[in-house]
């Protein structure tokens, strides 16, 4: 829109959109700072929007840009499709959006490096730095787009949640990886080369289908997480390539955030990211690691009816929600049995552990969404000291998590994955529909104890007929 | 200073700046921090606008097109989903 202005201002443009830009970042992290607390979340959203809005209008007064139809056209159709995105998805669908949506900013990304270099009359011209970075945003940008429909067709089940793996598929990962980056190193000194060119992108796209396809629907927060640190760090590239420092922070920005939240989901999953990546964990029923839990083996059961005057009767209910909670449909249903408890004066809480969801912070989100006060999610080091002065324990559909194995047998392919310490407290209920073992494929000594009770069924139909006993307490 | 290095060192502070600011968001929120962590990282569009918009031949506007429908569903989606999920976090006390 720089054609629209006059000579007087023209002169100062360049400096006055880069100070804008500056603008445009202070928003983000004024965002991201806001997003520290529920209270001020949501603003700190509309800040990170406002910053984004003021990105996008400072640009489109570049002098480079001359014609608008492409960009009219495109940011119709994208906000289009991304606003029903956004207005339709379910919310146990949210990894699966937030998933896609990453693919989508990696590719445009990369083709924001593609378009940059085939926009360039004389590529010879393009110093090797520049040369590098264009490599770099391509491969990464490319990655992180088919690593991500990848992962969202896992999260689907379009693809098997299983760990799709064969002998040798790490080594070819590896070596493509470093294939592309001997490329990258070609294309740098012979840029008019575009087999190279061609192979790089290709190689680029294959990685991210065959580094994520290995790894185990379990593990599918840490790739989301990682897969979002990788767009956040294309975004960057890409501003290495335009000499655009507002398209470098953010993308820094972001890119740290991803890696944090990358490492609280391996840290609550107690395994590296290497294991993570290269492990093809989560599967194929790993064995159960011999010693534990054998001799006892007899389960209690309950009824809605019994069960009903257990936790009316206490003064603390601690309610452990899994993602089978959220399978069953079943969170709205938790929500009014917790609110007939408080009615009674029980004191209710909800204990989350980090990898309850199928991303970091599902859980809350499918609770929020059932109206279930944020203040009474506790996460899990806050819980766990509170086990011991609980009544009841409340387990709905999660079951790896507080699997005292991971404490006591070192065998186990759990053992050492900090759990909640249910056995702490006097009296757990495990709503499950049957014995089976859950997603690590091992089986839980918890279900055998003697202060624990299975109240098997449908989790869903379980906490309907509770609540319906609970009128008769 | 070579612009490539004045880039590192932008790139390299802005990544100690990220690591404080999101390393104290409470898991509760995680969710809602990626998402929208993620409609940030649609600032790529701004790159995708210099390359649809200027002239640079048939190839280079068509990439820039795809890459700007790209970066806009990310970025429109991603404010308005983490938006959607915001709205719906409540205390305790406005509960009723």
């Amino acid at each position: 829109m720089s054609q629209f202005l006059p000579e007087s201002i023209l002169t100062w443009l360049p400096d006055t959109i880069q100070l804008l830009y500056l603008v445009a970042t202070a928003y983000f992290i004024r965002g991201l700072k806001l997003l520290n607390s529920p209270q001020t979340a949501r603003k700190g959203n509309m800040y990170a929007a406002v910053g984004m809005l003021i990105g996008v209008v400072v640009t489109l007064f570049d002098q480079h840009i001359v014609s608008f139809e492409y960009i009219i056209a495109g940011v119709l159709l994208g906000g289009l499709i991304g606003a029903v995105a956004a207005k339709k998805v379910a919310m146990t669908s949210m990894p699966e959006l937030v998933a896609i949506f990453n693919g989508f900013g990696g590719g445009a990304s990369a083709l924001v490096a593609w378009g940059e270099l085939s926009r360039t009359a004389d590529v010879t011209g393009i110093d090797p730095t520049g040369l590098v970075t264009t490599g770099l945003s391509i491969f990464i940008g490319a990655l992180t787009f088919t690593g991500s429909f990848i992962a969202f067709g896992k999260l689907k089940g379009f693809i098997s949640g299983n760990a799709i793996t064969f002998p040798g598929l790490n080594i070819i990962n590896i070596g493509s990886m470093v294939g592309v980056l001997v490329l990258i190193g070609f294309f740098t000194f012979d840029p008019t080369n575009t087999t190279i060119f061609w192979i790089i992108l290709g190689i680029s796209l294959l990685i991210g289908v065959t580094s994520v396809i290995p790894i185990g629907g379990a593990d599918m927060p840490v790739v989301i997480s990682l897969l979002n640190s990788y767009s956040g760090l294309a975004a960057s590239m890409a501003g290495f390539v335009l000499g655009n420092n507002l398209l470098i922070v953010s993308g820094a920005l972001v890119g740290a955030a991803g890696l944090i939240l990358t490492q609280i989901m391996c840290k609550a999953m107690n395994r590296s990211l290497a294991n993570v990546i290269f492990g093809s964990f989560g599967g194929d029923g790993a064995s159960g690691g011999g010693g534990g839990a054998d001799g006892d083996k007899t389960v209690r059961e309950t009824s809605a009816e019994d069960l009903a005057i257990q936790v009316a009767y206490a003064s603390k209910v601690v309610i452990v929600p899994g993602y089978g909670l959220a399978v069953a449909q079943a969170q709205h249903i938790v929500k009014e049995v917790a609110t007939k408890l408080e009615a009674k004066g029980v004191q209710v809480k909800y204990g989350i552990h980090p990898v309850a969801g199928r991303m970091p912070g599902h859980m809350n989100v499918l609770l929020a969404e059932a109206d279930v006060p944020y203040d009474l999610l506790y996460d899990m080091d806050q819980i766990n000291p509170e086990f011991a002065s609980t009544d009841v324990v409340l387990i709905i559909g999660a079951n790896d998590v507080v699997n005292p194995m991971a404490k006591t047998s070192p065998g186990s392919p759990i053992y050492g994955m900090p759990i909640l310490n249910v056995d702490e407290a006097k009296r757990t209920i495990v709503f499950k529909r049957s014995l089976s073992v859950g997603y690590a494929g091992i089986d839980n000594p918890l279900f055998y104890e003697e202060k624990n009770q299975m109240f098997f069924g449908d989790a869903k139909k379980s906490l309907q007929a509770l609540n319906e006993a609970l009128n008769e307490v | 200073m070579s612009a490539l290095i004045f880039s590192l060192f932008i790139f390299v502070l802005a990544c100690f700046i990220g690591f404080e600011l999101i390393s104290k968001v409470p898991p509760t929120l995680h969710t809602p921090l990626m998402s929208g962590a993620n409609a940030i990282s649609g600032i790529t569009i701004v790159g995708a606008l210099i390359v649809a918009g200027s002239v640079g031949g048939q190839l280079a506007q068509w990439i820039g097109f795809v890459a700007i429908v790209f970066a806009t569903i990310n970025v429109v989606g991603g404010f308005m989903v983490t938006d959607r999920m915001l709205e719906m976090f409540k205390k305790k006390e406005d509960d009723k």
